[in-house]
């Protein structure tokens, strides 16, 4: 069973919450909350099987919200002392202060019952950390020469990002959580070149970035060896595969594509502060208004999508989020409609939703920043006893079967987007007929959700997510997981993205 | 704030981190940050903050019988008390790391002129959530003046300083301050139908003048009182300088000679021969694309500071002097990004990353002048949701964003839906049909991590707006 860092446990949490609460209620605040993090982050990267940079960072320090006379205010530091603590407590309320005038919405947290002491440590086997650096680039240096062994690869990036993320928590409320949190992501991206033209193409692995630890890369829940055999032959056929024909096409999606057009297209339009406004400025809108709740057809009757921050593994997965809220698992879309929201305690009591209670999406990425709302897990449901990619495959007569993401785009209401991948392959008659190149799917978001004929069993089901998911200014960036079957669009928009460059 | 960093001074903790040091070469930068923000939505105050951090990096070389190996470890929050921890991670880490391609003699006191040594001896410069004591009754003002208008004001400031302190184990002794402040405006109707966006980057906040621009947002809006409906499409496009700022820094970004060379980039040389671009022609006549430490109004580092290496940058240069900077000079591709490493592997001069960019098209005229001299086409607020899809030709997509207008006989007569586009930012430096005067702009997109730019307005005679966007 994992452990808590020794190192984030040896710091004074007790003595710097009870000074700075202590600090806060003489001063009169409505609320306060003090955070204490550690942030762990190593990345190694490989070129061509030679160490390109490898480089850790610890960011650690304190954080102090105060909701004072009804007025945000944050302060924000590194030492980590009793004094400097209540130093943050009144720096936060000058901000408060400060901020006053410009305020004409007093902020009221939703109610949240005190969880007292809680401890909470993420599912792992293996702290990456705990590896030996020479280990990591050696492994990253055999899996690139695999690749490299190939004569259609011309050169090959790895990567390796490992983050443990240790968090303390303690509020006017009486909760005091001291949670810690580990997850990967390792890639290899191999590029081939047609020596006659010039012309490139890349493709990278599908292992997805996940909340484990070191044992994913030794092959727990992922299947690396295969994963690396197959790249090069797959690799060669895409840079001798026909263009794609511009038109309309059959999808099947498989979940290493898929996850990332849930993220955007459902995940964040499912924000509440976003539909609200609160980021209208910056990361946008949303068509998903409150008003449209529990009557906007999101997509076909066959789309169940929830938002959890409990699933082991997830990116999101935590046990109390940044604001002393218990986690949860809701529905975002039931049979196709619109029917909930992502979280946090201002928003959540603003508007009376989940019972006036937060769904626990409070987040802040560092020390440095103030919680914000940002995403849970937000996945797709697979159909029990639901079919088989292949079957899903076999019900297409003209079409595309696409995997792996890579370029994306959606706009500032989360309607229409654009997204590429790491390969795709035709179908003819209900059979995969080689692989194409140079395609785009283009599509609104309503359109495309209500062309989703059919989803896959459980056994098409995979886990897929990002770590770095951007909202909010200041910019934070947010690790999230996103699970979902294969699945099934109908008549779907397919760009020539060389036609696009107008060549 | 910076009294908030209790105990050592930074210059102490280099000098320290440099004393404990038993690697071959050492670098150590310590970076003093103090930061203040206030965000606002719907006419009223949503988050704010203050944040101070120090965060120290060590750079450890280490030779070995096959080369010279290196690491880089950082964090924040450092004394002289917890340093030598720090030190000794980054040797290990050295250590273990495998001969680094790009270990050149790290630079001394000769070799960086007259800058060494330079304040060096003086405390960190700060911010706090005081610069913004006249920015927040005037914020008050102009939520007070969209209440009236029955308009919503959303937005974001920010201002930051960072002192950068450089010291290597050969000597060096080199600091830069840094101050960075922008400020972003958007305008709203209640029902979020009609939007308008500026924005202004700052070094100090003292020109800022948000009720002026709120002002401005207000006339943008009584312009989208009329919509027009137009297809997808190639249209003639007049790109403010935010939009070719967001265009041009994306382009910067992927201007790597290591990566050009490998033959995996837009300005790969084709036919697979190794070589790059640079000697072609890529842009109209009289087109200048360029960096400049010393720039008017976007100063920014005038040496090279490295947390750790990639194909951009190197750890090994560290405190490399950086000088006005030509990438295109008459419309031809001067310079490529280079580290020592890769400049003499691919025979170009030695070009590092700066922190600015500026483009100049050889035109006089503002954006006003170039609307009156449109006869039919579309007038763009900014760009936004920019990726990359595909990388030979370096096409982007991205949408249109916070007011699209139509153009007709050199008046606006109406807003027009949104676009996603699809276009390359090198195709288009030979399609420009009409340059603006050069001015300095916060790109809209990329502010984040890219803020000091300076870009003319451009006419593009045939822009492709891909698809129609229904969000406004």
């Amino acid at each position: 069973m994992p452990s808590l860092d020794p190192t984030f446990a040896a710091l004074p949490l007790r003595e710097l919450a009870e000074a700075a609460l202590a600090k806060a209620r003489e001063l009169g605040v409505d609320h306060a909350d003090l955070r204490s993090e550690r942030i762990r982050v190593q990345q190694i990267r490989l070129r061509d099987a030679e160490l390109d940079g490898a480089s850790e960072s610890v960011d650690s320090g304190l954080a102090v919200r105060v909701v004072h006379r009804g007025t945000w205010g944050f302060a924000a530091g590194t030492v980590q002392t009793p004094e400097a603590a209540v130093r943050l407590v009144e720096q936060a309320v000058r901000v408060a202060e400060v901020s006053a005038p410009v305020n004409t919405e007093p902020v009221v947290l939703a109610p949240e019952p005190s969880h007292g002491e809680q401890v909470w440590i993420s599912a792992y086997g293996t702290d990456p950390f705990e590896v030996p650096d020479a280990e990591k680039i050696a492994l990253l240096g055999d899996w690139s020469k695999r690749l490299l062994a190939h004569d259609a690869v011309a050169h090959v990036d790895a990567s390796l990002h490992a983050v443990k993320e240790n968090k303390f928590y303690a509020d006017t409320n009486g909760t005091i959580t001291t949670q810690q949190r580990v997850r990967v992501h390792a890639t290899l991206e191999a590029v081939a070149i047609d020596e006659a033209t010039g012309a490139f193409e890349t493709m990278r692995t599908l292992a997805p970035p996940v909340g484990r630890g070191w044992e994913f890369l030794q092959g727990v829940g992922w299947d690396w060896d295969a994963e690396l055999a197959a790249l090069p032959g797959l690799l060669a056929e895409k840079l001798a595969a026909p263009s794609i024909e511009a038109g309309e096409y059959d999808l099947v999606i498989a979940p290493s594509n898929l996850w990332l057009t849930i993220h955007e297209s459902i995940g964040h339009a499912t924000e509440l502060d976003r539909a609200l406004g609160y980021e209208a400025a910056y990361a946008g809108t949303s068509f998903a208004t409150l008003d449209k709740l529990d009557t906007l057809k999101y997509g076909s009757p066959v789309m169940h999508v929830t938002g959890d921050r409990t699933v082991q593994h997830g990116l999101s997965t935590v046990g109390f989020d940044d604001e002393g809220v218990q986690t949860q698992q809701w529905d975002l879309v039931k049979d196709g409609i619109l029917t909930g929201y992502q979280l946090d305690r201002r928003i959540a009591q603003l508007k009376g939703l989940n019972d006036g209670r937060s769904n626990g999406c409070g987040f802040a990425d560092s020390p440095g920043h103030a919680p914000i709302q940002r995403m849970a897990n937000v996945s797709l449901q697979p159909a029990a006893g639901g079919p088989s990619t292949e079957e899903l495959i076999s019900r297409v007569k003209n079409g595309l079967y696409i995997q792996g993401d890579k370029s994306w785009s959606i706009d500032m209401q989360r309607y229409n987007f654009q997204f590429t991948g790491q390969r795709a392959y035709l179908i003819k008659d209900g059979k995969l007929a080689g692989q194409v190149k140079d395609f785009a799917y283009q599509a609104t978001t309503t359109d495309f959700w209500g062309a989703m004929e059919a989803v896959g069993g459980p056994e098409t089901y995979v886990l897929g997510g990002a770590f770095n998911c951007g909202k909010g200014q200041p910019g934070q960036v947010a690790p999230v997981s996103h699970g979902c079957p294969s699945a099934l669009f109908r008549g779907i928009r397919i760009l020539n993205t060389v036609q696009e460059a107008g060549k | 704030m910076s009294g908030a960093q209790s105990g050592s001074t930074p210059q102490q903790l280099a000098e320290r981190a440099l004393a404990l040091a038993e690697a071959d070469g050492t670098v150590v930068l310590v970076e003093e940050s103090t930061t203040a923000n206030l965000r606002w939505a719907n006419n009223t105050l949503t988050t704010n903050g203050v944040a101070a951090n120090r965060r120290v990096t060590v750079v450890s070389t280490v030779r070995g019988s096959a080369g010279t190996s290196a690491a880089s470890v950082s964090q924040a929050g450092v004394t002289v008390d917890t340093i030598e921890t720090l030190v000794r991670e980054s040797e290990a880490a050295a250590r273990a790391a495998s001969p680094a391609p790009d270990a050149r003699a790290l630079l001394g006191p000769n070799d960086v002129s007259g800058s060494q040594g330079v304040r060096w001896d003086e405390a960190a410069v700060g911010t706090d959530i005081e610069v913004f004591t006249s920015l927040a009754p005037a914020l008050g003002e102009s939520f007070d003046a969209a209440r009236s208008a029955g308009q919503l004001l959303f937005g974001f400031a920010e201002h930051t300083a960072v002192t950068t302190y450089l010291a290597t184990s050969t000597g060096l002794r080199l600091r830069h301050d840094q101050p960075t402040g922008k400020l972003e405006l958007n305008a709203k109707t209640p029902d979020f139908v009609r939007s308008a966006w500026d924005g202004a980057q700052t070094r100090d906040f003292s020109d800022v003048d948000v009720v002026s621009l709120a002002a401005g947002l207000g006339q943008r809006l009584d312009w989208q009182k009329r919509r027009i409906d137009l297809p997808a499409g190639r249209y003639e496009t007049l790109l403010p300088p935010t939009a070719v700022a967001d265009l041009m820094i994306y382009l910067f970004w992927v201007a790597s000679a290591r990566d050009a060379a490998d033959g995996r980039t837009v300005f790969s040389a084709p036919g697979g021969s190794g070589g790059t671009k640079v000697g072609q022609r890529i842009g109209v006549p009289g087109l200048r694309l360029w960096s400049d430490p010393a720039a008017s109004g976007l100063e920014s580092s005038p040496f090279n500071a490295v947390g750790s290496s990639s194909s951009q940058a190197s750890v090994f240069d560290n405190g490399l002097p950086l000088t006005a900077t030509d990438w295109v000079r008459d419309g031809v591709l001067e310079r490529l990004v280079t580290t020592r490493q890769s400049a003499e592997e691919t025979g170009l001069p030695l070009a590092a990353p700066i922190d600015n960019l500026l483009l100049e098209a050889g035109g006089t005229a503002s954006l006003e002048e170039l609307t009156r001299s449109t006869t039919d086409g579309l007038l763009l607020t900014c760009l936004w949701y920019i990726r990359e899809v595909d990388p030979q030709s370096l096409l982007l997509t991205g949408l249109t964003r916070d007011g699209v207008y139509k153009v007709e006989g050199g008046e606006v007569v109406g807003v027009v839906n949104n676009f996603r586009f699809n276009e390359s930012p090198v195709d288009l430096l030979s399609r420009i049909a009409e340059a603006g005067r050069t001015e300095v702009c916060l790109p809209r997109e990329w502010n984040d991590y890219f803020t000091r730019a300076a870009m003319p307005a451009l006419r593009i005679g045939d822009f492709n707006m891909s698809s129609v966007s229904k969000a406004s």
